[in-house]
């Protein structure tokens, strides 16, 4: 019953995207663990850190692309999701401390026995079960996505007005976040974790295996947008993004297809949240900052939105010029050049790289076939938003 | 616990000042208790000093109360430093020509230093400085020091001054509260007095009257209690009102240019607080020239900041305009992206120009300072930013109704193809409103510069409540931003102390998410085709 679906929306390019992402999922942990330090062809820890970052990243800006280059909606809250995935993966991480905390308290975390804390909050209770922490991952920015999709798109507040209204939520919960009693450690956040289903997240192994967890969450991410957009679902999205009314008017419930969209691009956002707290081995509030979203659409421009492949490879270029800007000399000069590309990506390249050499391909394919078979009847052109 | 501590102090107090005219010391000997490197002792001495009468007593307890009275623990004589590092005989206050090498500093403890302070307030009760004795009369009454009783009788009759007069009077009433062997009668009219007052301060007086007080007088202590409790609330209210109104007024001063950037030409702008941010630099450019070139000018900066700030902030936002949101119109979020990015850009640049810590920027003479309503505390600055966001709200109606600017302007936001056909340069129209919009900002950053760090941050704190101020008022009505700004700067106010101040905003953040399920274009809402554009 898969496989039609899945076939159908492996075309070329997806497949050898797909091909890269497993493919690296197996060669750079192979590379970090089975080729010694002296060879050039060794991947250190850090590195396979680093870039299981950017995969992260990846995953969120798969999300992302997902409502924005199919369904038109801006979200500049999905850092929110994504950090309330990471605090759900934070809690059970924080859970298996055990006593090896600096209090050496066998239930509490450090912070609550710093607080002064008797007992563990009802919240946090089942954290230590890896099960229901998952479960969380998922429920968390699904349910708060659902409740505030819900209202929001019933009352049919939409483009800016929404971008505004996420920003204002993840302003909001950034704001609660930051504050000790709402019991996730305050503006230090949860850190000084220790293992991960018993093996030590600081250990070369475990990085090397989640690095690899991270390229298979966002193979499957990707294939779930792919057979999502590719699917007849996709086309009603599509049809959403370009004339909402029309749409609404040929007798689809606009909003059921915003909400479930929406929904599910959250917790995309928080599994990638979750995949990325054990190994960068903090979360704070400081995930829920708002330039933190714009930034992740920014990614999400730069790659070409309404590509899927887009979003991730702007993820990880924008991310990787990142590092290598803010590590070196230049640091000062960052937001200048992160800056520049909001303006460039939006005045120049409006369609992203990967939209550019789509459209030129396919332009050229039109040509090619014009001058073989004389002339086709074009698709009218993308009305704006 | 306090209150046993200062009753302990009234009695020690009391036991000194009996004790010292019956020894008739010299005012030497009674230096000599200083000498003796024990706190008690001290105490002894600071109380014997107070009430010697001796011109020079007055500076002694200062300079213990600085840390600038010694002693020689050969000659058990005392001395001042003075604040030129001078050596005072203590007893003679005449300069000593040959002090003894090793002076030891006489120590005190937190307990001296509140014995220090009520001492020194009945010694500055008779003050020729007004306002130095309304200050002990105010020490007195917190320390309800029965020592102070003869000094404030004279006080009182000699006193001009009605406020001091009245703060005299309430001291005296507190020290007669507290002095076990008063008649009832004086009890109950000082409670009279004291209740008058009506604060803070006279309601944990009442509140805690000795165990030994008279029936009658506890009773009325307690009705005046329940009173000043009801005129507290009720100040409180009012004072919450002022804060909200001034926040209200901060914010409607950021937002207003932005509703007419967003409101009336549909351009969300990220950057903003950018261009308040430049206006705030400006001022204190403006500010530091002034300080260099011109210092007599100081108290005109803000008014010659003004113009500038509009100026630059404007200029920069037609560059804008012209430079990236002129390609964007019809593409909202796009324009946010961009401006977006201009906004990192711009806050970087001047970090990089003026780094990144905050600038001093300060208020002219006419803008610091307070006076006191009640019981509520009015500071000019906030006054002062009241004021004058009204009366750019006032010039900005203006301009939109009475000018040509204006009138051209509601032509292209109510019907752009239609004003364009009946001769208006609609891009030139764009340009200047934006131009107008951010220039108004950076009239903002002069005033926020008054009250908030200036620093490349300032601007982004206020765009996402500015934001909610346009979208709750109703976009393209800029009475709508007014009654926004003031609604959400007021219920703010009332909210943070049930909530604290985080928790007050996430809630206000909450209730305008809600709110625009209700009514989702706002408070007062455009009506007709203009909408759906």
């Amino acid at each position: 019953m898969i496989a039609g679906p899945l076939l159908r929306s492996l075309d070329r390019g997806a497949t050898i995207f797909l091909a890269i992402v497993i493919a690296a999922a197996i060669l750079v942990p192979a590379l970090n663990l089975l080729v010694p330090a002296s060879s050039p062809l060794h991947v250190p820890t850090y590195l396979v850190s680093l870039f299981g970052k950017y995969v992260c990243f990846a995953l969120l800006a798969l999300s992302i692309d997902l409502i924005w280059g199919y369904c038109g909606i801006l979200s500049l809250g999905h850092g929110a999701f994504f950090a309330l995935g990471g605090y759900a993966m934070g809690m059970y991480l924080m859970r298996q401390i055990g006593t090896r905390g600096v209090y050496a308290h066998p239930i509490l975390p450090d912070f609550m026995v710093f607080l002064n804390w008797k007992e563990l909050p009802l919240y946090w209770y089942f954290f230590e079960w890896f099960a229901y922490a998952a479960l969380m991952i998922l429920l968390v920015p699904g349910a708060l996505a659902f409740v505030f999709g819900w209202f929001a798109f019933r009352s049919r507040v939409t483009g800016v007005y929404l971008s505004i209204i996420t920003q204002a939520m993840t302003f909001a919960l950034m704001l609660g976040f930051f504050r000790n009693n709402f019991g996730f450690g305050g503006n230090n956040g949860l850190t000084d974790f220790k293992d991960i289903f018993g093996f030590n997240v600081q250990s070369d192994a475990t990085r090397a295996a989640l690095f690899a967890s991270s390229c298979v969450a966002l193979a499957l991410g990707f294939i779930i947008c792919r057979m999502l957009v590719t699917s007849k679902f996709g086309k009603v999205l599509v049809a959403i993004r370009d004339a909402e009314a029309r749409t609404r008017f040929l007798g689809y419930r606009v909003e059921s297809y915003k909400l479930f969209v929406f929904t599910l691009s959250a917790c995309m956002a928080g599994v990638a949240g979750a995949i990325y707290v054990p190994q960068v081995g903090i979360i704070n509030p400081s995930e829920f900052a708002p330039a933190n979203s714009i930034e992740a659409v920014i990614w999400v421009a730069v790659g070409g939105r309404g590509t899927l492949t887009g979003a991730v490879l702007g993820a990880i270029l924008v991310n990787y010029a990142k590092t290598t800007f803010t590590t070196g000399l230049l640091a000062p000069y960052w937001l200048f050049v992160l800056g520049g590309l909001f303006v460039a990506v939006t005045l120049l390249l409006p369609r992203g790289i990967v939209g550019t050499i789509e459209h030129w391909w396919r332009t050229r394919r039109e040509y090619a076939a014009l001058r073989r078979n004389g002339p086709v009847r074009r698709p009218a052109a993308r009305p704006a938003e | 616990m306090l209150c046993d501590r200062l009753v302990a102090c009234v009695l020690l107090f009391g036991l000194c000042f009996a004790a010292a005219p019956g020894n008739a010391q010299t005012f030497e000997d009674t230096l000599r208790k200083f000498s003796a490197d024990s706190f008690s002792e001290t105490e002894a001495g600071i109380g014997a000093v107070a009430a010697s009468g001796n011109p020079n007593a007055a500076a002694v307890i200062e300079a213990l109360q600085d840390a600038r009275l010694f002693y020689d623990p050969a000659s058990k004589r005392a001395f001042i430093k003075d604040t030129g590092g001078r050596i005072l005989d203590a007893a003679t206050g005449k300069a000593e020509a040959a002090p003894p090498a090793d002076l030891t500093t006489v120590r005190i403890n937190n307990r001296l230093r509140r014995v220090i302070e009520a001492a020194l307030g009945g010694m500055t009760l008779l003050s020729s400085d007004a306002g130095k004795r309304y200050e002990a009369a105010q020490a007195v009454f917190k320390s309800r020091d029965a020592n102070a009783l003869p000094a404030l009788q004279t006080a009182i009759g000699k006193e001009t001054d009605a406020k001091v007069k009245r703060a005299l009077q309430e001291a005296r009433a507190a020290v007669l509260l507290y002095k076990p062997d008063v008649s009832e009668v004086e009890k109950l009219e000082a409670v009279g007095t004291v209740k008058a007052r009506g604060d803070q301060e006279a309601l944990s007086l009442l509140s805690s009257l000795p165990a030994d007080t008279p029936q009658a007088v506890a009773r009325a202590a307690k009705d005046a209690v329940g009173s000043i409790e009801n005129q507290l609330v009720m100040w409180t209210a009012v004072q919450n009102t002022w804060y909200g109104l001034s926040l209200g007024s901060v914010l409607l001063l950021a937002a207003i240019g932005l509703a007419i950037t967003f409101g009336v030409m549909g351009v969300i702008n990220m950057a903003h607080g950018e261009m308040v941010m430049l206006g705030a630099y400006t001022t204190f450019v403006v500010q530091e020239t002034i300080r260099v070139n011109n210092p007599a000018l100081f108290d005109y900066s803000l008014l010659i900041a003004v113009p500038l700030a509009f100026l630059v902030s404007g200029a920069v936002g037609i560059l804008i305009e012209r430079g990236i949101i002129r390609f964007l119109y019809g593409r909202p979020l796009e324009t946010l992206l961009a401006t977006w990015g201009l906004s990192l850009i711009l806050q970087q640049a001047v970090r990089t120009i003026f780094g990144p810590t905050n600038r001093e920027v300060g208020n002219p003479s006419w803008m610091s300072g307070a006076f006191e309503i009640g019981q509520i505390n009015v500071t000019y600055n906030r006054l002062w930013i009241i004021v004058f966001t009204l009366a750019v709200f006032a010039a900005l109606l203006a301009l939109l109704r009475f000018t040509r600017l204006g009138l051209e302007m509601r032509a292209v936001t109510q019907n752009r193809p239609m004003a364009a056909a009946m001769g208006i340069r609609t891009s030139r129209i764009d340009a200047l409103t934006f131009g107008l919009g951010s220039g108004i900002a950076g009239i903002a950053g002069v005033a926020l510069s008054q009250i908030d760090n200036v620093s490349p941050n300032l601007g982004q704190g206020y765009i996402i409540d500015s934001f909610m101020v346009v979208v709750f008022g109703g976009v393209g009505n800029l009475w709508g931003t007014l009654v926004g700004a003031f609604a959400l700067g007021v219920a703010n106010k009332f909210l943070e102390p049930f909530a604290g101040a985080v928790l007050g905003k996430i809630a206000i953040l909450v209730l305008i998410i809600l709110f625009i399920q209700k009514r989702p274009r706002g408070l007062f809402a455009l009506k007709g085709r203009a909408v759906e554009t």
